[in-house]
């Protein structure tokens, strides 16, 4: 099987945000792969073990993303794929799916697995985009996969409710939480992923001109939060701090 | 500039969601006096159409078909496409639930156009109207416009005000029917597991549970209370790790992004993934044993104490005074 895996490189989750000249600042940042990747990373690996094939990482991304493909060739991955995006002045989803679907237009593959969501700009547009783009079904927040032939059972999340879907490959998911439990590189891993193949294209690579993909958005301002001012901790009695509480909701915050 | 706008209405459990009503209002505003209709889809919707009316829609669009039953995404591609084609709307709202979260990119891709997710605000500047949007779950804001072609937007649910009511507004309902065909996704079977039914991204209160809550019986108390406020329950990621619950109430930055106007936070102590996920909620309630939780920074009202001696009271007392 033809296995492929979109991925993005993101903050790490732990990491304070701060803004300069109207952008997020990137300085001393650490960077991780993005949660969501990392199952769609896994999925792809059983999917492998189990059906055989192989598996090729995929990103858009700046010199940087190297380290992230390098996990994921860790984890298990097979070879790893570097879209350079150092041409391109501005990029939204509509770009990156532009750029994916192009490099995607001479492969081979049955599945295309991505996270369902990127915690950084969370849109969550660019794997439905991409199936669009090379007209093969979608399947987002999926929780369960089993691959048949070319039948394909799925179970997703649907705002919590549980929903089972079958369709057919070749096809595109997106991974949400539950799905699986992300490996660790081992040290073995990591020394072979090293050696494991990694290319870098840029548009010319993929006959992508940059006019063709501009961006269609234009982000205008990017500013943090007011800070919130300290809350009342209530002292007393704990009965009496209830009561004192469900007053306060109903008569100060009147939200009950 | 007078805009034509598209409103896609979802339904839950034969009801109109109340983002629908949110996403009229927003179109309202993007339209600035145009047009504003909506689409509704399902097997039998035609009576809910008039409650569009009523909180702004000026015509609806009801298509109807078997097919449209449950949420496939082709289903309602070929549906939205086709009235995209006869209508051209200059814009169009979704809610940021998960169907629009399914439909609107691949829409946008076949129609090549930009789309702004996620929306939380939006105002009006000069001829463009430019959009408010959470990145890093809440973490910053950034304020986006479209700066190309058609005006795509979802929004994110409880955050834009819908439209007064009126009974008395009119408008014109028509079917439109569709030919639906190759359905590449088949839904087998939906499962109910969202105990309550309320939905954690809708929910106007929520109470969540941390790793205080300690086991799945844990739980219970604060479903007690919830029941009582008509909220959703949601937890922490130390509380889904640790199998107390599923990850399906997951509330984070892996997970839902929520901003009910009430936040119950329990045995939660506040770990900045967490408070990505809720620290924009209207008004935040923290409960804790421990006075130095960094949930309390976040909080409006805090109690410093055991959660399973802090929550029934609390039921108790929330009981008595919503009689």
């Amino acid at each position: 099987m033809n296995i492929y895996v979109i991925l993005k490189r993101t903050f790490d989750t732990e990491e304070k945000i701060s803004v300069s000249n109207n952008k997020i600042s990137e300085d001393s940042a650490e960077f991780i792969i993005n949660p969501y990747d990392e199952y769609a990373i896994e999925e792809a690996i059983t999917l492998k073990d189990a059906h055989g094939g192989t598996v090729t990482v995929v990103t858009v991304g700046d010199e940087d993303s190297e380290k992230e493909l390098r996990t994921a060739l860790a984890m298990g991955a097979d070879q790893a794929v570097l879209i350079s995006n150092e041409d391109l002045e501005a990029q939204d989803q509509y770009t990156t799916s532009t750029v994916l679907a192009a490099f995607f237009k001479d492969k081979e593959y049955d599945i295309i697995l991505g996270g369902n969501v990127a915690i950084d700009n969370g849109t969550g547009q660019v794997g439905p985009r991409l199936a669009e783009l090379l007209d093969i079904p979608h399947v987002t927040t999926i929780t369960k996969i089993e691959i048949s032939g070319t039948t394909v059972n799925i179970e997703r999340d649907v705002e919590g409710d549980l929903e089972k879907i079958e369709t057919s490959l070749p096809l595109l998911v997106t991974a949400q939480q539950g799905l699986n439990e992300p490996r660790y590189p081992s040290l073995p891993g990591i020394m072979k992923a090293k050696k494991k193949p990694l290319e870098t294209l840029d548009l010319d690579d993929i006959d992508i001109d940059e006019d063709d993909v501009e961006a269609k958005t234009k982000t205008v301002e990017v500013y943090l939060p007011p800070k919130k001012e300290a809350g009342k901790i209530l002292s007393g009695e704990t009965a009496d701090q209830v009561k004192e509480l469900v007053s306060l909701l109903r008569n100060e915050a009147k939200v009950i | 500039m007078a805009k034509k706008v598209l409103v896609l209405a979802e339904t839950r459990d034969g009801a109109l969601r109340n983002v629908s009503f949110e996403a009229i209002a927003a179109a309202k505003e993007i339209s600035g006096g145009g047009e504003v209709f909506t689409v509704l889809c399902g097997d039998t919707v035609q009576s809910l159409a008039a409650e569009l009316i009523h909180f702004g829609a000026d015509r609806v669009l009801v298509a109807e078909d078997e097919k449209l039953a449950n949420y496939t995404t082709d289903g309602y591609f070929q549906t939205l496409k086709k009235i995209i084609d006869d209508e051209s709307p200059e814009a169009i709202v979704f809610g940021h639930t998960s169907l629009g979260k399914d439909l609107s990119p691949r829409l946008a891709a076949r129609l090549e156009s930009g789309l702004i997710s996620d929306v939380t605000g939006l105002e009006q500047a000069g001829e463009n109207t430019v959009f408010t949007r959470p990145v890093y779950s809440g973490k910053a804001f950034e304020k986006k416009l479209i700066s190309d072609g058609l005006v795509f937007v979802t929004i994110r649910p409880n955050n834009i005000a819908p439209l007064e009511k009126d009974e008395s507004r009119t408008g014109d309902v028509k079917s439109v029917s569709v030919e639906i065909k190759d359905l590449r996704t088949i839904v087998k079977e939906v499962v109910r597991k969202a105990s309550t039914g309320v939905d954690l991204s809708e929910a106007k209160i929520i109470v969540a549970g941390g790793r205080g809550v300690k086991s799945e019986d844990g739980f219970k108390p604060l479903q007690e209370l919830a029941d009582v406020l008509g909220a959703a329950v949601g937890a922490s990621r130390g509380a889904c790790d640790a199998d107390y619950c599923d990850y399906s109430l997951q509330i984070g930055q892996t997970g839902k992004v929520v901003t009910p106007d009430l936040y119950i936070a329990c045995g939660i102590s506040g770990a900045i993934q967490h408070l990505a996920g809720m620290s924009n909620s209207k008004v935040i309630v923290a409960i804790n044993k421990d006075p130095e939780a960094s949930i309390f920074s976040v909080a409006d009202y805090g109690i410093v104490g055991d959660l399973f001696e802090v929550v029934p009271l609390l039921t108790e007392e929330f009981k008595k005074v919503l009689v």
